[in-house]
């Protein structure tokens, strides 16, 4: 049964893709970071469609590379605006939003 | 939709509906007509600034090909019309005591059945297990309207390139003119009452974003706001009637909650399976919308101020799109309102009432115009009636071909008078107009061709349409009888009064603007090619389109010549109602032709003779006598004066009815508001204090007020604490996120 290890891998990018989310301070990697995430949904939902013999997993995971391509869009233009402004991509010096 | 409408035989309980889903290619994808315009505004939209032309070759282009898109269409539904014989599309209907039929009955055809409808739908959405759907019916009358609306809108779309060149709206200008040609396109081919709504809708939004053209100034955008909120008015009634058909429909289909379908509606009307009180019901509501769309008495205020508009724009809307899609929409759910008005065998009613009252009003208030361009807006609304009277003495096809005729004189009449006002940079024909005759020669004869065939002298179009009209009122009857539907002699009168009047403000419209001097400044010069090549198109039309139509029995004329238009536009259908014809009458037409001539001669004496005398003896051109009735007369001043005023009705509208209900209402209420209510409030008010004193001592103090300060500090404590967690960083906010879900996927994994 090779499930187990795809579900492994899944996990170990998702956990790699969380820290950089959580950790790294350049607005390019936490969106590459989130990449990872997305990617590691992916890896679980191909391998599940491939052990149950269904298209269904395989149709989302297309989806969802669609949706991420656009969301990377979406991300890179808002870096870019951050880097315009601001000079700098560096996560941690934004917080005009701050209570 | 297919299962539900079942193939049956003849005799089977199934109703025939008069339409087929074969027939040719073009009839079948008739659909791609509107499309084209419709791409064209997307397109202009889109890409139309990056144009070279800005937009217009793009329009051009594409309407063009709708409009040879459309003669093709014309040829293959002449063909079909008398060589096709395919199957019959049959409803099951509910058994007359209420019971449900064998609903889907056995297949079968009749052969031979011409003059066929072709229907062609797709599903549009299903709520539940009601399905709706769009698509298209071909049948007569919208073929001849598909080539009316394309010719008139591709020679608009020429005309406006000179018209409103240098313009800083050019390109969305004629986005609008496409998707207004669209809008009314799709609502000529229409296949159920919702798509027709929405494409009634469509219309009376381009036709407010193109009246208002030119917004910057107040009165155009005013004219655009009173058009668009005027046809709300009727609009309201085009939703309840669509809705009430909607049930009634439903009611007589088994196993149907309620069906939109065109066809269907008018085919159950016309074998008396509906509720003639529905009928009748919805019949009334439609009317209020036609009265708001086409301008009918009572609802036609907006039309003459919707001349603020670019003058192609005008032309577009009184020839073919906007003002004609009421009396169209009569024409198609005609078996509705020949059942609900019980056309056949009266001698009055509504709708031939409201069409015969607003020919008479137009015509009169088209003698007090000055500007040009009002003088047309109000013939439209006096031929509007006209069409309308016709449908509701049950000429309908006198009146279809009225709206073909009239099309193209009117358009050449809009289009002249622009050619006019663009050479003198004025609409007003008594100020800035006059002896333009030696100065625009093709612009003059265009326009007094155009005038003779409004008018209405033969051979030119107008005459053969409205001596159709006159006969098919079937009001001859004391003259010999001319057969028709009923005796409407009272709507014979008000038409032969009317083309009187026409026939004489049409020869003061032309005195004014091509007679006498020139009364502006600088010297006007005759119009560039763009503009006068669809001049001459349009009154070589206007000559010629009558032809078309020559009574049953004319001489000289082989008798498969006769009768063309009403052969291939009236359909010979189930869900056309059995209409009889009136019989042409020599005497009625020379009785016509004579009244019409001694419009002319009443009004030239006055103008070519009186005037110009009383113009040479001033030694100034003038435009009317200066010892006139209306200064002789008193009584005559007031009639002037009357119509001037518009007969008032600006004033009940915005006075009396909006400034009613604010003005006594509003007092009345204040009235109410002060002695009754404010009396009980205040007494209840007063004992309120006592009791509220008494209260808040004992108890909102100590109780309430510790309860809420209370509450107050620990809130504003927990705030405090909790705004540090609101660090504004992005991956804080993350960090919380993820926290929660995995505590979230603890408590799953714990609990499941």
């Amino acid at each position: 049964m090779l499930l187990n290890q795809f579900l492994l891998l899944a996990a170990a990018l998702f956990a790699i893709g969380v820290y950089g989310v959580l950790a790294r301070r350049n607005g390019v990697l936490v969106l590459m970071s989130i990449e990872l995430i997305l990617n590691a949904v992916n890896i679980n939902l191909v391998a599940f469609s491939a052990v149950r013999a269904t298209v269904g997993g395989e149709i989302f995971a297309l989806f969802i590379i669609a949706v991420a391509a656009a969301e990377v869009g979406v991300g890179l233009a808002m870096v870019l605006l951050l880097y315009r402004n601001r000079r700098s991509i560096d996560l941690a010096g934004i917080d005009q939003l701050r209570g | 939709m297919t299962d539900l409408l079942t193939l049956a035989a003849t005799t089977a309980s199934g109703l025939s509906l008069g339409i087929t889903e074969g027939g040719s290619w073009l009839l079948r994808n008739a659909w791609l007509i509107p499309a084209l315009p419709a791409l064209s505004f997307l397109g202009i939209l889109f890409f139309g600034k990056r144009m070279p032309r800005g937009g217009s070759e793009l329009g051009i282009a594409l309407v063009g090909i709708a409009f040879v898109l459309s003669l093709l269409t014309a040829a293959a539904w002449i063909d079909h019309r008398d060589n096709f014989e395919g199957e019959e599309v049959h409803r099951a209907v509910a058994a007359a005591e209420g019971h449900a039929a064998e609903g889907h009955a056995t297949e079968g055809h009749a052969a031979g059945h011409p003059s066929l409808a072709v229907h062609n739908t797709v599903t549009w959405f299903e709520l539940n297990d009601v399905t709706f759907t769009a698509g298209t019916l071909v049948d007569g009358p919208a073929v001849m309207m598909l080539v009316v609306v394309t010719l008139v809108s591709l020679l608009v779309h020429v005309y406006s390139t000179e018209y409103v060149a240098g313009d800083q709206r050019y390109t969305h200008f004629f986005a609008f003119l496409s998707l207004f040609t669209a809008s009314m396109l799709l609502l000529v081919v229409s296949e159920n009452t919702l798509q027709l709504l929405v494409s009634w809708e469509l219309v009376g939004v381009c036709s407010f974003v193109l009246i208002g053209h030119w917004w910057e100034e107040k009165p155009n955008s005013d004219a655009a706001l009173k058009a668009f909120l005027t046809n709300r008015v009727g609009d309201m009634g085009l939703i309840v009637g669509v809705t009430i058909l909607f049930f009634t429909v439903g009611s007589a289909l088994p196993g149907q909650f309620g069906s939109f379908s065109i066809a269907e509606t008018n085919a159950l009307a016309g074998a008396g399976r509906l509720s003639h009180t529905a009928l009748l019901v919805a019949s009334c509501c439609l009317m209020a919308a036609v009265m708001s769309k086409s301008g009918q008495f009572l609802l036609h205020t907006w039309l003459p101020d919707a001349m603020a508009g670019p003058t192609p724009v005008s032309a577009l809307i009184h020839a073919a799109t906007m003002v004609v899609a009421g009396v169209f929409m009569i024409a198609r759910m005609y078996g509705v309102f020949f059942e609900g008005f019980s056309i056949g065998g009266s001698s009055i009613n509504l709708m031939a009432l409201i069409g015969g009252l607003t020919t008479l009003v137009g015509a009169c208030l088209a003698f007090v115009q000055r500007d040009i361009k009002k003088v047309l807006a109000y013939s439209t609304i006096s031929q509007l009636g006209y069409m309308v009277m016709a449908l509701g003495v049950g000429a309908w096809t006198a009146a279809l071909f009225h709206l073909f005729t009239h099309a193209f004189f009117k358009a050449c009449l809009f289009l002249g008078s622009g050619a006019a006002a663009h050479a003198v940079h004025s609409f007003d024909m008594k100020s800035d107009m006059g002896g333009l005759r030696k100065h625009m020669p093709h612009t003059y004869r265009t326009f007094v061709i155009g005038s003779i065939a409004l008018a209405g002298l033969p051979p030119l179009a107008g005459f053969w349409s409205k001596d159709e009209i006159l006969v098919g009122t079937g009001g001859w009857g004391l003259f010999g009888g001319t057969g028709g539907n009923g005796a409407y002699t009272f709507m014979l009168v008000m038409g032969v009064t009317t083309a009187a009047l026409t026939a004489a403000y049409m020869t003061r419209c032309i005195y004014l603007t091509f007679f006498g001097e020139f009364r502006g400044h600088g010297t006007p010069h005759e119009s560039g090619p763009r503009i006068v090549v669809p001049l001459w198109i349009l009154a070589g039309l206007a000559i010629v389109a009558g032809l078309l139509n020559l009574p049953k029995g004319f001489p000289l004329v082989p008798g498969s010549l006769q009768e063309r238009f009403g052969h291939f536009v009236e359909p010979v259908a189930a869900y056309f109602p059995s209409i009889s014809h009136g019989t042409p009458s020599w005497s009625l037409a020379i009785a016509s032709t004579l009244v019409v001539l001694s419009g002319i001669a009443v009004a030239g004496w006055y103008y070519f003779v009186k005037v110009e005398a009383a113009s040479k003896a001033a030694g100034e051109s003038l435009t009317e006598l200066p010892d006139g009735l209306t200064s002789r007369y008193p009584l005559a001043k007031m009639g002037h004066t009357f119509l001037v005023q518009k007969y008032y009705l600006d004033h009940l509208y915005t006075d009396i009815i909006a400034g009613g209900t604010k003005g006594p209402v509003a007092a009345a209420a204040y009235k109410v508001d002060q002695d009754v209510i404010d009396g009980v409030v205040n007494a209840a008010g007063e004992n309120a204090v006592k009791a509220g004193n008494l209260v808040y001592h004992r108890f909102d103090q100590l109780v309430v007020d510790g309860i809420i300060n209370t509450s107050g500090r620990a809130s504003s404590g927990a705030g405090g604490e909790l705004r540090k967690i609101q660090t504004g960083k992005v991956q804080d906010y993350a960090a919380i996120l993820f926290a929660a879900a995995t505590v979230l996927a603890g408590i799953l994994i714990v609990i499941v």
